[in-house]
């Protein structure tokens, strides 16, 4: 086993991780605040892709970029006003089903709209190539996925600890009851949290369709993977899934640099399973009261 | 007195029996004379052959629109009951269900050699006649062979000799190195075996075949091993959108090792697109096919879906047909008399040069396949006309039968 071949396939794992982090960050707010288990999480990563294919011969790719996660945070945020606000106080369960409904029908919309197809969506030529450090090689288009995911990743921290609306999320994440008391309402906070952790979701399936097929049933793989990680980060924690979605990443790129690919998503799920047994709360979870 | 007794007791329940049956078997005996003839049709309709599913579908609502507008089956209606199969557990329900409950006279469908099993499995239990129009794995054929299973779709030797055929002749064969990503499922591993069993044959090494699950989306870490291993030819086993989306990687990554398949679905191309579609690849029937009969079809199809047909859509669309002309040359719809019927050499018309016929020792259609090559980008003019396609890979004179050669999966028995 080349030594370069093997470095080479834990860097491209760590990479990934970023994809996992786009995938998971939308996710874990929603659950961490509302307390919502939004299985339409996947759906609404395949309605950013079909946002890139149909949006990009009007104003661009990088157009599509720009504008397409902030229409899907729109559906987001319709979505949380007419069907997440009755599920927040009542057992998790329940919103399972409901986005479980919710994930069936965006799906077959898009199958309706767009049929079973996939739709052809390629990488615009400018970043089209490959760039190499040495005997490492990686694609000019995955570095530009990387880079818009640091960008929202970081603007996201700095909104959820610098800012006085993250001060109200992160306590309503905590005690949403003291909130209530100081006299604050959660409800504008959650609906813009919905439509953060959406258009998120929308983010990735933009930047995913030129390197997946663009298919209506796109989001199921990316759902579990977002679970995964999110459980293994733990709830409430933004570094947890951060620190998770890269643990994934590099458990996943050992796998390809152990030539054993057959186990690149087992291998993740065999992560999950480990972490709940042993500290089920996740690496950085915090301990939610309403859950224990 | 007891003598009459007796003969009126017994010549009433004999007449009465008679009634009875008479009774029972009326309705049926009408409804065989004018109903409709209903037929069963499984195909995932989700999941990552869903694609393929849709052109299923559309090539089944376009038979049966063809057929009853020739005057159905024997001058009855044809009806498809069309579902979606999803995965071998529900393709198994549905199918017995539309058996017993819905007395479908016969299913044809799927896509999955996985749900074809199943399937075959519920239509030999039940002794109803099913025509697989997509699974293409050998084992089907060989040691999972069932008596009431037919299939429409080739099989992975045929795409195998026949995209086989093409590497050899332009010698990327004997002492070279081939890559094998391959599908974690039945169709892959049948496939990865029959490719490494021809390089072996054909003095080709084996470089690399690692196993890709189903649900993998990220083909990055095989693209490294990939470059690292510098084959001489990369030939994929995977299926779908798996295709679509290794091949978009390909690109990505700026692989340009000579590329092909031992499985294809000219659907897999369309969604890769003109950039990122390249190499040789096999076809059991494509819309560049140049005879009358496919132009008329690609015709047809496009007129009503707005779109040309892919080959699924022409497997599906072609099952349905021979199975009219097979319960009309038998005048009826018995399993036992259509399985006889298939097994002795009928031939059918496939939009082809030559005309198939059912391989009798394992129900294999044999048929004509061919090889399609990615156009240049420069050359494409839609999207649905990047490629051109060979014409037959065997000569007129070689028997079809040199296409199932050196199969695996098991021998087929019949019995029990």
């Amino acid at each position: 086993m080349q030594t370069a071949l093997f470095l080479s396939q834990l860097l491209n794992g760590l990479l990934d991780g970023f994809y996992y982090l786009l995938i998971a960050l939308g996710l874990s707010l929603i659950f961490s605040l509302g307390g919502i288990l939004n299985l339409a999480h996947g759906a609404f990563f395949a309605v950013g892709a079909y946002m890139a294919v149909v949006l990009t011969p009007y104003v661009g790719f990088f157009g599509a970029v720009l504008i397409g996660p902030v229409i899907v945070a729109g559906m987001g945020a319709v979505t949380e006003r007419l069907l997440f606000t009755k599920f927040y106080r009542i057992d998790p369960l329940y919103s399972l089903l409901l986005t479980f409904g919710l994930a069936m029908v965006l799906e077959q919309s898009m199958r309706w709209i767009f049929g079973a197809a996939p739709l052809a969506y390629n990488i615009p030529d400018i970043l089209r190539g490959q760039v190499f450090f040495g005997e490492f090689i990686y694609s000019r288009y995955r570095i530009f996925t990387i880079a818009v995911a640091v960008v929202v990743v970081a603007a996201l921290w700095v909104l959820l600890n610098r800012t006085a609306f993250g001060r109200i999320v992160k306590a309503g994440i905590q005690n949403p009851d003291i909130l209530g008391t100081l006299g604050i309402s959660l409800r504008p906070y959650l609906s813009a949290v919905a439509a953060i952790g959406i258009g998120l979701a929308g983010l990735a399936g933009i930047l995913m369709a030129p390197i997946q097929p663009v298919h209506p049933a796109m989001g199921g793989s990316v759902l579990v993977a977002a679970f995964v990680v999110v459980v293994i980060g733990g709830l409430g924690s933004f570094w947890g899934v951060v620190w998770a979605a890269m643990l994934v990443g590099l458990v996943k790129g050992l796998m390809g640099a152990l030539d054993l690919t057959a186990w690149s998503l087992a291998s993740i799920y065999l992560l999950m399973f480990l972490v709940l047994l042993v500290r089920p709360r996740g690496l950085m979870g915090e301990r939610i009261l309403r859950f224990e | 007195m007891t003598f009459t007794r007796k003969m009126n007791r017994r010549s009433i329940l004999r007449s009465g029996g008679a009634l009875a049956m008479g009774a029972l078997a009326a309705p049926s005996i009408l409804r065989a004379q004018d109903g409709p003839i209903v037929l069963g049709h499984l195909t995932p309709r989700t999941g990552f052959l869903g694609p393929l599913g849709d052109y299923a579908v559309r090539g089944v609502d376009l038979a049966v629109e063809h057929i009853n507008a020739d005057g159905g089956i024997m001058g009855r209606d044809l009806q498809v009951l069309k579902e979606d199969s999803v995965n071998p557990q529900t393709a198994s329900t549905k199918a017995e269900r539309m058996i017993e409950r819905d007395k479908v006279a016969a299913i044809t469908g799927e896509i999955s050699s996985s749900s074809t099993l199943a399937i075959g499995q519920v239509a030999e239990r039940t002794g109803t006649v099913f025509f697989n129009t997509g699974g293409n794995s050998d084992t089907l054929r060989g040691a999972d062979c069932k008596r009431h299973m037919f299939h429409v779709e080739t099989q992975n030797a045929m795409y195998l000799n026949g995209e086989g055929f093409h590497f050899l002749n332009a010698g990327l064969v004997k002492g070279k190195k081939w890559y094998l990503p391959t599908a974690d499922y039945a169709f892959g591993h049948d496939l990865l075996e029959g490719a490494k069993a021809f390089l072996k044959r054909n003095g080709g090494e084996v470089v690399g075949d690692d196993l890709v699950s189903t649900d993998a989306t990220d083909f990055s870490a095989i693209m490294l091993k990939i470059r690292s291993a510098k084959p001489d030819v990369v030939a994929l086993n995977l299926a779908g959108t798996q295709i679509t989306g290794f091949l978009k990687q390909y690109g990505e990554f700026g692989l340009d090792f000579p590329i092909g398949g031992f499985g294809f679905d000219t659907q897999s191309a369309w969604a890769a697109g003109p950039q990122n579609f390249s190499g040789t690849w096999p076809s059991v029937w494509n819309h560049r096919i140049d005879n009358d009969e496919s132009k008329a079809f690609t015709k047809a199809f496009t007129d009503k879906y707005g779109l040309p047909p892919e080959n699924q859509a022409w497997s599906d669309y072609t099952a349905l047909n021979i199975m009219a002309k097979a319960m009309t040359d038998i005048g009826g719809t018995d399993s036992k008399a259509l399985i006889e019927y298939l097994e002795g050499g009928a031939k059918f018309d496939l939009m082809k040069n030559r005309q198939g016929y059912f391989n009798p020792s394992n129900h294999q259609l044999l048929q004509e396949v061919y090889a399609i090559t990615a156009l240049p980008e420069s050359e494409v003019e839609n999207e649905w006309d990047i490629f051109t396609t060979s014409g037959s890979v065997i000569g007129p004179d070689e028997p079809l039968e040199v296409l199932i050669k050196d199969a695996v999966g098991g021998t087929c028995s019949f019995d029990a």
